[in-house]
């Protein structure tokens, strides 16, 4: 059901935690299942330095939260604003269709974290 | 890797000496029952042997058996064939909003017949209030359905004192026995039950069978109009194979009630007691006495079920989940749902089914796996370190 990246993703997900003096924290809540991404930012000359997600849900969710981390870190805000759910999951080598409208959020979390730092600024 | 399989509500392994008592009817003695050359004689014999074994079982006669494919066909046959040999379409259905789906939207499928529908509410044990069972009775109510044992909870209804309560209304009476056979003992005479379903693959025998028990004198219209199989109940070419495993499985399931249940009991109580103290924020989902003896339904707060099936099916433990994420329909379990329990605990929600091959070795391997996995989820919860941080 789940492709091998996803299981490694699910397994030994990257960037877990968070950032006590994060520049940028968002959520996103899933509206059908309730899955919830939180994101934490630090961020240098518009880069993305570092990057700390929290996930509650299934394996999906948690994978996907955990390659978005992987995709964006060392990117400017741009190419992290550029970057959708639809790119996530395919980095992913996809999701089964039914996740991919409730637990593939990581994109618009990330969003969600990145307005945060700028609406601060 | 070794591989343990704590998913006996869903489905069980075919017994040994089921398939042994099958093959013969594949080859050698494949007829027809229906035929009366030599063929289908002898067949015919050893189908009718298998309908004695499942009234024993019940303490039924044989002619009260009709076999079917599963459950869900015993329980459309149930509910549909009552409704529409009463024709009374302005009738009335009671159920519970803790039944199996092939129950529940059976009735709803009636509903939309123009058949007026109570669903009774549960409590937090999973338990229906008799009082309001009994006062939710009409002059119009054709049939009350509730079921033995709940398939996720594995929660038990009071059968016998519903059925009472029937028969004082005169009002049919049906029970979903799918989960019951074989680790509770089911009496179709001490319980009042008028129809009773069960299915052969959720107690040792194959996929594909099934039996509907039916009062002597209660009027059923079939689903499938054909030949004159089982007394014109249920037409179609009987399933031999799967109803002599099916036999057998049942004279199995009498023996094991004394050999194997207090067993698995012994050993679900094991499991329990070892993930309550060794996991923190835990709730036992259903009754905790009046309950399957093989059957743990436990949630975890701050994670979510798939997650955690996921690691458990890594380190080879099969369980299964009424999680949001595990239904076609996002919504999380309706039976956990009725229970009123808080939906992120509703969401986290595993089930364990043991069965007859179940180890005090496979259940202390998940009590050593388990809370390192309920723990990294819990690490990785947002909800669980804002609960940490107050």
């Amino acid at each position: 059901m789940y492709s091998d990246k996803v299981i490694d993703h699910f397994t030994n997900p990257r960037n877990v935690g968070i950032i006590a003096d994060a520049d940028g924290v968002g959520e996103k809540v899933s509206a059908s299942c309730g899955d919830r991404m939180k994101i934490f930012l630090k961020v240098s000359d518009g880069v993305i330095e570092e990057i700390k997600f929290q996930t509650y849900g299934c394996g999906a969710a948690i994978a996907s939260s955990s390659m978005m981390s992987e995709l964006v870190v060392g990117k400017t805000l741009e190419e992290a604003l550029a970057l959708t759910n639809d790119d996530v999951a395919a980095a992913l080598d996809g999701l089964p269709a039914p996740k991919l409208h409730c637990s593939n959020l990581a994109a618009d979390a990330l969003h969600e974290a990145i307005k945060d730092y700028q609406d601060k600024g | 890797m070794k591989r343990i399989y704590l998913d006996n509500n869903a489905t069980t392994a075919v017994r040994a000496e089921v398939l042994e008592a099958m093959l013969p009817f594949y080859r050698e003695q494949f007829g027809n029952p229906s035929s009366i050359h030599w063929a289908g004689r002898s067949v015919s014999e050893a189908v009718e042997e298998a309908r004695e074994r499942v009234a024993r079982l019940l303490n039924a006669r044989p002619e009260e058996i009709v076999f079917t494919s599963c459950g869900s066909e015993s329980n459309a046959l149930a509910l549909r064939g009552s409704v529409v040999f009463s024709e009374a379409w302005n009738g009335h259905v009671i159920t519970t909003a803790v039944e199996h789906p092939a129950v529940l939207n059976s009735v709803r499928f009636l509903e939309k017949q123009g058949v007026a529908v109570t669903i009774l509410p549960v409590d937090g044990d999973g338990l229906v209030d008799l009082d309001l069972l009994e006062a939710s009775i009409r002059p119009e109510t054709l049939l009350i359905s509730a079921m033995w044992g709940n398939n996720e909870t594995g929660t038990l209804f009071p059968v016998a004192e519903i059925g009472a309560i029937a028969r004082r209304h005169k009002v049919r009476f049906h029970t979903d026995a799918v989960q019951a056979i074989g680790r509770v003992p089911v009496d179709v005479q001490a319980a009042g039950v008028d129809l009773l379903s069960l299915s052969g693959h959720k107690f040792g025998a194959p996929k594909g069978v099934g039996a509907l028990y039916v009062r002597k004198g209660t009027g059923l219209t079939p689903l499938i109009h054909g030949g004159h199989q089982e007394r014109g109940r249920r037409a179609g070419t009987l399933n031999v194979p799967g109803i002599v495993g099916l036999g057998v499985a049942c004279e199995r399931a009498a023996a094991d009630l004394d050999l194997q249940v207090p067993r698995i009991r012994a050993l679900r109580d094991r499991l329990e007691e070892g993930i309550l103290s060794r996991v923190s924020e835990v709730r036992v989902n259903g009754h905790r006495r009046q309950r399957l003896p093989n059957t743990l339904n436990v949630s975890f707060a701050y994670i979510e079920g798939e997650a955690i099936l996921l690691f458990l099916d890594m380190k080879g433990v099969a369980a299964s989940s009424g999680s949001a994420c595990m239904s076609d329909s996002f919504g999380n379990s309706h039976v956990i749902d009725a229970m009123g329990v808080d939906p992120m605990m509703a969401n986290s929600n595993i089930r364990f089914g043991l069965g007859p091959d179940t180890t005090e070795e496979d259940i202390d391997f998940v009590l050593e796996i388990l809370p390192p996995i309920i723990q990294k989820l819990r690490d990785m919860s947002p909800f669980y370190s804002e609960k940490a941080a107050g």
